[in-house]
């Protein structure tokens, strides 16, 4: 009782002076961190070169798996932007990247609208859905497994909806339409062109970008100190409850965007690939993997992970002597991402680049 | 007018006789008074779902369905809460447990000839073992850490352990017959035998672990680290001892439901996923980590789902259950049958 009577108490007392404007990042850590800033902005420029110039390198097939493993980048900075930023554990993700999809899906298929305007409805739609029952969570005070499973529970109702909707086929799900010729406006392009790939390299970008403001910008370090010490952060007159839910709506609408990047390079959307909870499990791995809350943690991770699929798939077609049994069957790839996760919350919970600039941090200080 | 002002009066009166003040105070209970709401609450449901299908016998029917439905929903949720009553852990893979169970009990049934029911000699302490195995090498090193790295844990497990299995068994159902099955009529309504047998077990399992967890030395234990984890360890209780003998309780518990649904249930490796969302919302609703509760819970659930059949025919039913479970979960967060915080 006391605790939240002082918080009280030192929340007014900070609102008298002002220290949003005088005192946090922008002043006492603006001189630092700009250069350090626009050092990464042109790492950020440097990682967009060289992905933009990799269908001059390789092959179809492989141009095919370049372009999976950026919509899991983009699926997992997405759900880092909420859960590494923000501190706010995620279980549920597919719900954002699911209406990304379904309204890609819907406005093509239903109405013959752009998907660059069914990008902006789906991003749109995913922020209020995520801002409504995030609100919802932190107002009757959701936390831990109760807010885990909350999230858990919103995906899976949307694939229920998904699964009774006759607007949306139902269980069959949406195919688009294959029309003829190349379009920019209309996101058609021929098959295997390099062009699916280019727009999912300028997804990833700005979805980067965005986290690098994260660390960078005054809303970003907002969200980041509420996430280490919401009380602290309170008393230094933020606003906890602004600032959560400004990362839940960037983490739903970068989200958003990978479902439509899938639905437009896949063509296909059902219930279970939108709104499973493999998605969410595919979002977290990635970001799991590379190191959550940091900048480049998620794409790091999802060119670690995205290409096992074909990798284990390839060896399930061909497998080697002792293990015949196993041709034809399927799941082995889950099973290596399960088993992968497992390993690194037990023995490399920082993630592969968090793993790597830890160490370097400390090697610094000696 | 409270129960408590009303329990005042009486006290001041004290011309009642022992018996009606007794049951006054047994209606001041908010457990007791809980369920009479729920009763009251699923009765008026009902009465719209009789009068939107014009037929008693449908609705019966419906009521009897979700009863045994019910029975096996709070039987599955049951190790389920245990863990996380003890040890604050989501078990994300209680559904991929209980489909390692349903195989476990398809393999002693079929390759190895036993009777179902005494498939469950087998399946519990295999079950248990199993249980015991994930927490001590899984789960207890990270015990101390972030709670999202337990969760995290447990996703890991349960996507392993589901695809493992199709791996091994490959997707096709697979059954398990009981030898003296059937069903009989109960005032019109149809009960199967099977799921009959599944309902008397989730009792059963109730009593027993509220018995272990009441009255003996190690369920005494077990609600101290529950309760506060550090005094127990004080008191000189090993912690992590008291976690994987918990994990183990609960996986028997999976593992006795397993057993005990698989003669009505086609097995495949996603079985457990499609009662893993229900068994969250049994526990959420009878509270998490309150083993009476989660038998409370499943029976709202079964009736939920049936009744909701009745009344909205086009939607999926699992749907109304996850409507009812998003409002407890705000509303109510430590459940229709939690302790008040």
């Amino acid at each position: 009782m006391s605790a939240a009577t002082d918080e009280r108490a030192l929340r007014s007392r900070a609102a008298d002076f002002d220290w949003q404007s005088r005192m946090l990042p922008s002043r006492l850590l603006g001189a630092q961190s700009t250069t350090r800033g626009l050092v990464t902005y042109g790492v950020l420029f440097v990682v967009v070169v060289l992905l933009a110039a990799l269908p001059f390198m390789i092959d179809t097939a492989t141009m095919a798996i370049a372009t999976r493993v950026l919509i899991f980048a983009l699926l997992g900075i997405g759900w880092n932007v909420m859960s590494g930023f923000g501190g706010m554990f995620s279980f549920g993700h597919a719900a954002y990247f699911g209406i990304g999809a379904y309204t890609t899906a819907a406005c093509v298929v239903h109405f013959g609208i752009s998907p660059w305007i069914a990008l902006v409805i789906g991003m749109a739609l995913a922020v209020v859905a995520a801002l409504v029952i995030s609100w919802l969570a932190f107002r009757y005070r959701l936390a831990g497994a109760y807010y885990a499973l909350s999230t858990f529970a919103f995906a899976e109702v949307l694939m229920l909806v998904a699964e009774g909707n006759d607007w949306l086929h139902r269980t069959d799900g949406i195919g688009l339409p294959v029309a003829p010729g190349e379009s920019w406006w209309m996101f058609n392009f021929k098959l295997n062109s390099p062009n699916y790939y280019w727009i999912a390299v300028a997804f990833v970008g700005v979805a980067l970008a965005v986290s690098i403001s994260f660390t960078r910008a005054r809303t970003g370090r907002f969200v980041v100190s509420v996430r280490d010490d919401e009380a602290a952060a309170a008393a230094a007159g933020i606003n906890p409850l602004r600032y959560k839910l400004t990362a839940v709506a960037v983490s739903a609408a970068i989200t958003a965007a990978a479902g439509m990047l899938y639905m437009e390079y896949y063509g296909f959307v059902d219930p279970t690939t939108a709104f499973n909870s493999s998605v969410s499990n595919n979002a977290i791995i990635t970001a799991v993997v590379g190191g959550v809350g940091t900048i480049w943690g998620p794409l790091i991770g999802a060119i670690v992970t995205a290409p096992l699929t074909d990798l284990i798939n390839g060896f399930l077609r061909n497998p080697p002597a002792g293990l015949e049994f196993l041709h034809g069957h399927s799941g082995l790839d889950l099973v290596v991402y399960a088993a992968i996760l497992i390993v690194f919350v037990l023995f490399l919970p920082r993630g592969i680049y968090g793993s790597i600039t830890h160490w370097i941090q400390r090697k610094r200080r000696k | 007018m409270t129960m408590t002002q009303l329990d005042e009066r009486l006290g001041e009166t004290s011309v009642l006789p022992a018996a009606r003040r007794r049951l006054h105070e047994l209606l001041g209970q908010r457990f007791v008074r809980t369920i009479g709401v729920t009763v009251i609450v699923i009765a008026v449901v009902a009465i719209i779902a009789g009068l939107v299908s014009h037929s008693p016998d449908v609705v019966w029917q419906a009521i009897i369905t979700g009863l045994l439905n019910g029975g096996v929903y709070s039987l599955i949720a049951m190790g389920l809460t245990l863990a996380y009553g003890v040890l604050h852990i989501i078990n994300f893979a209680n559904g991929s447990m209980l489909t390692l169970g349903l195989y476990l009990a398809y393999v002693a049934v079929h390759d190895w000839g036993m009777q179902p029911y005494v498939a469950l000699l087998f399946v519990i302490p295999a079950m248990m073992a199993f249980g015991a195995l994930t927490q001590k090498f899984l789960l207890n090193p990270v015990m101390n850490g972030a709670s999202h790295n337990q969760l995290l844990v447990t996703i890991g497990l349960a996507v392993g352990l589901e695809n493992l299995i199709l791996l091994i068994a490959g997707p096709n159902p697979v059954s398990v017959t009981l030898p003296h099955g059937g069903s009989f009529s109960l005032f019109g309504a149809t009960v199967d035998l099977g799921r009959l047998y599944a309902f008397v077990g989730a009792i059963a399992m109730v009593v027993l672990l509220s018995l272990i967890l009441q009255k003996t030395p190690v369920g005494t234990a077990v609600r101290a680290v529950a309760a506060n984890p550090v005094g127990a360890s004080l008191v000189g209780v090993n912690i992590k001892n008291i976690y994987v003998l918990t994990f183990a309780i609960g996986g028997a518990a999976i593992g006795a439901a397993a057993t005990l649904i698989a003669p009505f249930q086609s097995i495949t490796p996603t079985t457990g996923d499609v009662f893993n969302l229900t068994a969250f919302v049994v526990v959420v609703l009878g509270g998490m980590g309150n083993v009476a509760g989660a038998l409370v819970g499943g029976f709202v659930v079964g009736l939920t789902e049936q009744l909701a059949g009745i009344i909205f025919p086009e939607q999926s039913p699992l749907l109304s259950v996850f409507v009812v479970f998003l409002i407890v979960l705000f509303i109510r967060p430590r459940g229709v049958f939690g302790r008040a915080s």
